[in-house]
């Protein structure tokens, strides 16, 4: 069983050139890992002995909301720039320890690896998150929404600058 | 001369009485044999995390109470114990035991109703009838607590909305001693029936790894012989006071992780439920119930993700909060959403008929899944 400074000590060896920080703003760490890295390190957490992290607990994705605010006539706004972020929790069955991941991307390129192929479990969270934030995984194998209807084209309903669509299908949108 | 042969696709759904709710399973046959089964959801969806963030803390708690409609009083918990180790609040004793108490209940309540609409959907009516008998004297301890039947809004951040009346010990103690005999009369009704075991033993056998690669939780994963409830491995409340065991799939009918044995944990696990039952009514502390409610809630600036096991599995918030009287954002890691997503890899190989017995032994609330 290992805390989550030992995992990030284990992580920082085996990756120097990337992992160096970790979030230490909120009141739970979370390692910074970046975008296009994260299936690679996830696969060394997965297999290696010493960790041995078979399971995904959950993904989520959330709007940081920390753009620029453009703010319009009729009081919605929009943000330009910022990020988003996607936070995997993973834990191991067999060594019951826990680690918390964090990927920040900028908002106009959400761009994260898939790691699908290594959790089944990310499958769906990993399209929760496409649906809800507009997180694009990238080597997912059936990316589309999932709790939104499959035509919905009004953006994605969970970041902060979403806007309620005049009409859906013909039917107005209360 | 060979013939032609292609797949036929199947809709089961979304208004399908064994679908548990509005599910559409989009099935890949060839003949009688599944290739894939799809879960088409989102029927049922209300924007749950949305609006949560346009809502203060406590005006959550009964939107919470909607998730899972059959384990009201278990979402609550959830989430209280998230806001509460936010806020730093240690809440008085006599609140953790009554927690304690309506959870087990809520527990054997919520179980009464997967093992009825279970046979149902096998074709076993009689049952469901016995266990709603139960589960109605349980929602009658919870209306005279609370007023409410099903959405109760009971548990409150750092307290109760309501102390139990007087009567309460007494009869609730009175069901649990007649629930005893209950259970065994359910259990010889259903349990070893031979029709309802030739259809669910040895039908969607998942493995430890499978369902561990899946994010399995709850009687699922326990069904696979895998020793893990959160009550006891990452304990919250008091439940690490109380004594009770941990019931695990046997295979006592065809092997380990297959429909009956997910079935059959669910059974166990009401005993246990009345373990933890009779131990905490003789236990519960006197006190007051709402001298830990904080003035004011607003968390400050930080993420959190607590957990709680659900009837269903494993139940967690991820709550970001950014200082102010609403939460930034609110994730819920609902067990049902999990656990649906195994549907095609449980169904691969088996027949049509065997859908049915898959999908009622993994247990699902759409309102859960849909949020």
């Amino acid at each position: 069983m290992k805390t989550q400074q030992e995992i990030f000590e284990i992580l920082k060896a085996q990756y120097p050139d990337f992992i160096t920080t970790q979030d230490t703003e909120a009141n739970e760490l979370a390692i910074e890992v970046p975008a296009l890295q994260i299936n690679s390190v996830c696969q060394f957490l997965a297999s290696n002995p010493d960790l041995l992290f078979d399971s995904l607990i959950l993904l989520s994705a959330l709007d940081d909301a920390n753009g620029k605010k453009n703010s319009e006539a009729d009081g919605s706004f929009e943000f330009d720039g910022g990020t988003l972020s996607v936070i995997y929790h993973l834990e191991s069955s067999k060594l019951r320890h826990k680690v918390v991941l964090k990927v920040v991307v900028p908002r106009e390129k959400p761009e994260v690896e898939s790691v699908s192929s290594i959790w089944q479990h990310a499958d769906w969270e990993e399209r929760e998150a496409y649906d809800m934030i507009g997180i694009i995984f990238l080597n997912h194998p059936n990316l589309q929404r999932i709790l939104m209807p499959y035509d919905w084209d009004a953006g994605f309903p969970l970041r902060k600058d979403y806007k309620n669509p005049e009409f859906y299908m013909g039917i107005k949108v209360p | 001369m060979s013939i032609k042969t292609e797949h036929m696709v199947l809709n089961m759904g979304p208004q399908h009485p064994s679908t548990h709710g509005v599910l559409r399973l989009e099935v890949e046959l060839d003949g009688e044999i599944i290739i894939d089964v799809k879960p088409h959801i989102g029927y049922l969806h209300r924007c749950f995390e949305k609006h949560c963030e346009a809502l203060t803390y406590p005006q959550i708690i009964p939107y919470v109470d909607r998730l899972d409609y059959l384990a009201s009083m278990y979402n609550e918990f959830g989430y209280v114990v998230a806001v509460e180790k936010m806020l730093g609040i240690q809440v008085p004793e006599r609140v953790e035991y009554i927690r304690v108490i309506m959870g087990e209940l809520q527990r054997i309540a919520s179980h009464l109703v997967a093992v009825g609409t279970y046979g149902i959907d096998i074709g076993a009516f009689t049952p469901f009838l016995y266990c709603f008998r139960d589960r109605e004297r349980i929602l009658n301890l919870f209306e005279m607590t609370c007023g409410a039947r099903l959405l109760y809004n009971y548990f409150w951040i750092g307290g109760l909305s309501h102390d139990i009346p007087p009567d309460f010990v007494r009869i609730a103690k009175e069901f649990v001693q007649d629930f005893k005999g209950t259970l065994k009369e359910l259990n010889n009704l259903l349990s070893y029936n031979k029709i309802f075991v030739e259809r669910t033993a040895n039908v969607g056998i998942l493995s430890v790894e499978t369902a561990i690669n899946y994010g399995i939780t709850g009687p699922n994963l326990r069904a696979s012989g895998v020793k893990w409830d959160l009550r006891r491995d990452d304990p919250y409340s008091v439940y690490s006071k109380l004594d009770f065991d941990i019931p695990v799939g046997q295979g006592l009918q065809g092997t380990v992780g297959d429909c009956w044995d997910r079935y059959y944990i669910r059974v166990l696990e009401m005993e246990q439920s009345v373990k933890i039952l009779e131990q905490a009514l003789d236990q519960i502390p006197e006190g007051n119930v709402q001298e830990a409610l904080p003035k004011r809630i607003k968390p400050a600036e930080g993420q959190i993700y607590t957990r709680v096991e659900n009837p269903k599995g494993e139940l967690g918030y991820f709550i970001v909060s950014k200082g102010g009287l609403q939460p930034h954002r609110v994730k819920v890691r609902a067990p049902s959403f999990v656990h649906l997503g195994i549907m095609g890899e449980l169904c691969k190989g088996h027949l049509v008929a065997d859908i049915i017995a898959v999908l009622g032994s993994i247990d699902i609330v759409l309102g859960e899944v849909d949020r």
